[in-house]
This record gives structure tokens, C-alpha cells and sequence, in this order.
């Protein structure tokens, strides 16, 4: 199934062969302006609409963020910083920045490793569990992160890796792992063994022909799988919720729990800590999101 | 997995059989180890205990108690729980009403950014941008819209609409409303990706034979755009679905599941009996019950939406 859909994302992006061109060039544009004359304001106005309701909320964050603390200007003027002062020194944004980047770092790099030596095996042999394991990664899909919490926590109590980082490391590479492997062993099945083979027949070992040929032709595949397992482990929230209670090991998201449930919610400092919550996620957003509409997504749920 | 994997084989491979070179018929079982042995620990391991604890009683409070306790757990979800009933109500209108509303929200926004406009490349960016915006972060965005002191309800009140001091998330009437339209800011650029992405798999020639043929852009949506969606569109809803019901992060943080008890799902129940009640027993066995829900739901709405059926 992932192959086939894969092949019609590689379509989307690549024009089917016409055939010959038809003899009255001239009509060619008339039909296109036919199927195709959509009036402007169709587009612009709901459009801007929907524009407005993505943005001002982004740039309510902002403007709460960058305006002195009481102040009700609807534009960020006098521009201040201190409710990022506030939130970096005092409420330890910075340490949890810190954590929130190891574990994305970390998850980040063990789902990438594990999710290519999984999808190469998935791609290039035949072996006698193979459905089966497809099956349980597809399955997992359904089992959803949230309702293993409790057996989670107890597996993690035993370990004795409750308020460690490694834990939550473990949890959020475990539930990124299938959907990588079936993206990974897509994107591998796209690279022609015939190029391995030549390697090989030239003397190359199994893995410096894999490391040489078929590597780099994954870069773009990798980066997509690597900034997804980022951006989530970001963004997730229970697990770190949930096995890190020591301040210093907590991540961004519950730093900003913390401060939404405070008694008496320092709006600046919220802002702030959202502000700063936001910025990698969006510059690794503005990174991938032209390449994500082609063919990642199509293989990320398909698959 | 129709087509037969190919199955390359290493020119050494037979030969060498001690060294660095695992013949085939052993690396691809150590390529899969680390992926299957972590997913074996982690998750087929919790999933069965979970089912081992829902037949016992479990609370670390009171360990006393602790043993087997047959179906005693499940007696008490169905007929004992007075939130069981309405919290699973809640968890499937939440569903429905996000699945259905981000749906026709992404599928509209889809098709307006699959148009040729000056512009295009900058709007595609720009609202699929909450995508990555996680739970936590879209609660701390919209407390700060909603808030009743310096939110939008204060400038709208400026403006001659609704009250000063209204506050929407402590009042039950609106609460539901005011969690739907956050959630919605960021879960409707997922289907707009999705939907995007299969529209332009659709071949060009079919557009310009329907105009041909005089149908109209009504008609060549209904006849052409949809069935050839249907398949993705099934797909991305049931996942959908399934994260809806599944995620905790955004009405965790953003109504706690109050005010009353009146935004509590399932998922959200089974946190706070398991991590702040301790009872791991009962919330193994709702834990238990959500599957089965879930996993019935999924089969039935594959079979009665025909997926994979008579696509041409």
C-alpha cells in the first residue's frame, strides 16, 4: 500500500506524459481558462478570513509578550523585554529550553537511527516475519500514548528512570518509531537496488554501499522523519508531565502548564514562555512545510 | 505489500559466514531488533498489563486491598460510576464535532489553496502553520484570548459585542464552544495537508473533459473531487478520530475538564483516576473499555464507509 501511494505522491509532483499536442494550439488556453476562472474574491475573501483566525491568535502571543505588563495597546509599543527576562531567569525557561532540547535532540536521533536499520530491512528483504511486523506497526497507530501511562509509569518506577530524561526519551522514541520505519522503508524502496548492487559488484561491503549510494539520496526523507520525531517530542506534553516531576528535568510545555495553572496567571510571562515554546518548532515548520505537502504526508498517514 | 519486496542479495553473502558480513538470512532479523525489541518493551508489554491489572484490584494507597478482583473493576465502570456515562458522552460528541467540523474546514481550505493565486506559496505556509503548534502552546494562546480581563472579549465589549468579564471557559454553556474553536485553530491544517496533498494527484485531463462536457464546477467537485478524496478522506478522519479521542494535552491545560466535571474524556478520566487517584486497577480497566470502544468504532466505520471499495 505505501508503495503505491508513494508512486502517486512521485506522480502529483511529476506531469503525466500528455501525448501529442493537440493540433489547435489555440485552444488549449480557452479550456484551461474554462475549468479554471475561479473569480478572485472567491478565493481572496475566505480566504483572508481564514488568514485572520490563524494569525491574530499568533499575534495576540506577541503582542502580550512584547507590551508592558497592564498595558491594553493593541500594538506591542513601548516594546519590552521583561516578560522574557521573567520567564527565562526566574520561572527557569532557560533550564527547561535546555531539557526540551535534549530530548528532542535525543529522540531526534535514536528514532532516525533505529526507524533506518528497521525500514532497510523492510525495504530490501524478504524475511519470514515481515508481514507480521508491517501488521504490528501499523496497529500501533491505534494504541494511543495517553492510555499507556500508567503501565508506563510502573515500567519506568522499576527502572528506577522516573525523573529522568532517558525516560521520556525512551516513551517518545518508542511511539515515534512505526510511522518512521513505514516512511523510512518508503523512501528506501524508491532508491533503485540496481545502484547498491553496482556498488557492491565494485567491492563495497553491504554498509559502505549503503552509507555511500543509498544514504544521501535519503537526505530528504530523513530530514522530514527527523523534524517530525523533533517537533513532537517538543510538543508532548503527558509523558513529561507524567515521569518528570523534579523541576530541573522538566521540559517546555510543562513550564508552561505550570504557569497556565498558577492561581493568580502572569499573562506577560505566559506570552513569553509560549513565544519561546513556539520559535523552534516554527523555524523547523518554515524548514520542512514545503516538502511536507508533497509527499511526506501522503506516505506519513497513508502508510 | 502487493508487490514482491526485492531481494537483494550481497555477492559475499553465502560465503562469508563469520566476520562482519551476517549473511541475509540473519541481518534483516538484527535490523529489526532494536525497532521490534523496543516496541515489544514498551508498548506490546504495557498493553498486556494493562489488561493483567484491570482484573485486579491495584492502588497504591491502599495496598492492603491489592489481589485479584475478577470483573469487579469492569462491574464498577458500567454500573457504578456515575461519570463513566457522561464522560463517554462527551468524549464522543468531542469527536465527532472536531472530526466533522475540521474536515469540512481543511477540505475547503484545501481546495482554496490548490488554486493558481499571486500569493499562493506564502498562504500555504501561513495556515498550515498551527500544525505544528503543540496542545500545551494552543491552550497558552487561546487563555490569553479568552481571558475575561485583557482578551478579546474586552475589545469586543469596547465595540458594542457581548459583556466586559466574560469569561467563556468557566462557564458551562460556552466552555464546549470555546475548546472546540481552540482545537480546531490547530487541528484543521492537518486535514488541509492531507486533503492538498491527494488533490494533487487528481490528473488535470479530468477537469478539462467535465468542462467539455458542460458540468459546471459544483457538478465536476461532486463527480470527480470527491470520489476520487474518498479514500483519504476515510483514512485521515478514522486517525483522526482516534487522536481526537486519544489526546489530552489541549483540554488538560485549557479547562482541566471542568468546570464541573463537563469537558472530561475518557482518556482525561483515566489520568486522573490512574496518576492522582493511584487506583492503577480501575484505571486499567477503563483503560481496557476505551480500547474495546475504540477498536469497535474503527472496524465499523472501515466497513461502513466501504474504504477501499469501488475506486475506479
Amino acid at each position: 500500500m505505501t508503495a503505491q501511494l508513494a508512486e502517486k505522491g512521485t506522480h502529483a509532483r511529476v506531469p503525466a506524459p500528455r501525448g501529442p499536442l493537440p493540433p489547435a494550439r489555440s485552444r488549449t488556453p480557452k479550456r484551461e481558462r474554462a475549468f479554471d476562472d475561479v473569480p478572485r474574491w472567491q478565493i481572496y475573501l475566505p480566504l483572508g478570513l481564514y488568514l485572520l483566525f490563524t494569525l491574530v491568535p499568533f499575534y495576540w502571543m506577541l503582542l502580550f509578550a512584547l507590551r508592558p505588563a497592564g498595558s491594553t495597546s493593541l500594538v506591542p509599543w513601548p516594546l519590552t523585554f521583561e516578560h522574557f527576562d521573567k520567564v527565562w531567569n526566574e520561572r527557569s525557561f532557560a533550564v527547561f529550553f535546555q531539557n526540551s532540547m535534549l530530548v528532542g535532540l535525543a529522540t531526534l536521533v535514536t528514532t532516525t537511527l533505529i526507524a533506518l536499520t528497521g525500514g532497510y530491512a523492510l525495504a530490501r528483504f524478504d524475511f519470514r516475519i515481515k508481514n507480521g511486523f508491517m501488521l504490528a506497526l501499523l496497529c500501533s497507530q491505534f494504541i494511543p500514548g495517553a492510555l499507556m501511562l500508567v503501565p508506563l509509569f510502573e515500567i519506568f518506577r522499576e527502572m528506577r528512570m522516573i525523573n529522568s530524561l532517558g525516560s521520556v526519551i525512551i516513551a517518545e522514541t518508542v511511539f515515534q518509531l512505526p510511522l518512521s520505519i513505514i516512511l523510512i522503508s518508503g523512501f528506501i524502496k524508491n532508491v533503485p537496488v540496481s545502484l547498491e548492487e553496482a556498488a557492491w559488484v565494485d567491492g563495497c561491503s553491504r554498509l559502505r554501499a549503503f552509507l555511500a549510494v543509498v544514504l544521501p539520496l535519503l537526505r530528504p526523507g530523513l530530514i522530514a522523519v527527523g523534524s517530525f520525531a523533533f517537533v513532537h517530542s517538543w510538543n508532548h506534553f503527558l509523558f513529561a508531565l507524567m515521569f518528570l516531576s523534579r523541576q530541573d528535568r522538566q521540559t517546555i510545555p510543562v513550564g508552561l502548564n505550570t504557569l497556565i495553572g498558577s492561581d493568580s496567571v502572569d499573562l506577560g510571562a505566559l506570552a513569553a514562555g509560549g513565544v519561546i515554546a513556539a520559535v523552534p518548532v516554527v523555524i523547523v515548520f518554515a524548514f520542512i512545510q514545503k516538502w511536507l505537502i508533497t509527499g511526506f504526508s501522503a506516505g506519513a498517514v497513508k502508510g | 505489500m502487493a508487490q514482491a519486496a526485492a531481494v537483494a542479495k550481497h555477492p559475499r553473502a553465502g560465503r562469508r559466514r563469520t566476520g562482519t558480513g551476517a549473511e541475509p538470512r540473519r541481518l534483516p532479523y538484527l535490523l529489526i531488533a532494536p525497532a521490534g525489541l523496543l516496541m515489544l518493551g514498551f508498548i506490546a508489554y504495557p498493553v498486556l498489563s494493562v489488561f493483567y491489572y484491570s482484573l485486579q484490584n491495584y492502588n497504591v494507597t491502599k495496598p492492603w486491598k491489592n489481589g485479584f478482583a475478577g470483573l469487579d473493576n469492569f462491574t464498577r465502570v458500567f454500573t457504578e460510576d456515575p461519570l463513566f456515562w457522561p464522560t463517554l458522552g462527551f468524549s464522543a460528541k468531542w469527536v465527532v464535532v472536531q472530526v466533522g467540523l475540521q474536515l469540512a474546514l481543511g477540505l475547503m481550505l484545501a481546495l482554496l489553496v490548490n488554486q493558481t493565486f499571486v500569493g499562493r506559496a506564502v498562504a500555504r505556509a501561513l495556515v498550515f502553520s498551527p500544525w505544528a503548534v503543540s496542545g500545551v502552546l494552543t491552550t497558552t494562546i487561546w487563555m490569553l484570548l479568552y481571558n475575561p480581563s485583557t482578551g478579546m472579549s474586552r475589545y469586543l465589549a469596547d465595540l458594542g459585542i457581548g459583556a466586559y468579564g466574560t469569561s467563556v471557559l468557566s462557564d458551562t454553556g460556552t466552555v464546549f464552544w470555546a475548546a472546540v474553536v481552540a482545537e480546531l485553530w490547530r487541528g484543521v491544517p492537518f486535514f488541509a495537508i492531507l486533503i492538498l496533498a491527494d488533490l494533487q494527484s487528481i490528473p488535470k485531463d479530468l477537469y478539462e473533459a467535465a468542462s467539455v462536457d458542460g458540468a459546471g464546477r459544483l457538478r465536476q467537485f461532486l463527480h470527480i473531487t470527491l470520489p476520487h478524496l474518498k479514500d483519504a478522506i476515510i483514512l485521515s478522519t478514522l486517525l483522526r478520530g482516534v487522536w481526537e479521542f486519544n489526546n489530552v494535552d489541549l483540554l488538560y491545560t485549557l479547562t482541566g475538564g471542568g468546570p464541573a466535571g463537563v469537558t472530561t474524556t475518557l482518556p482525561l478520566m483515566i489520568a486522573n483516576t490512574g496518576i492522582e487517584g493511584h487506583d492503577f486497577g480501575y484505571a486499567s480497566a477503563l483503560t481496557t473499555v476505551a480500547f474495546v470502544i475504540l477498536l469497535f468504532c474503527s472496524i465499523l466505520y472501515l466497513r461502513l464507509s466501504k474504504f477501499g471499495g469501488d475506486r475506479t
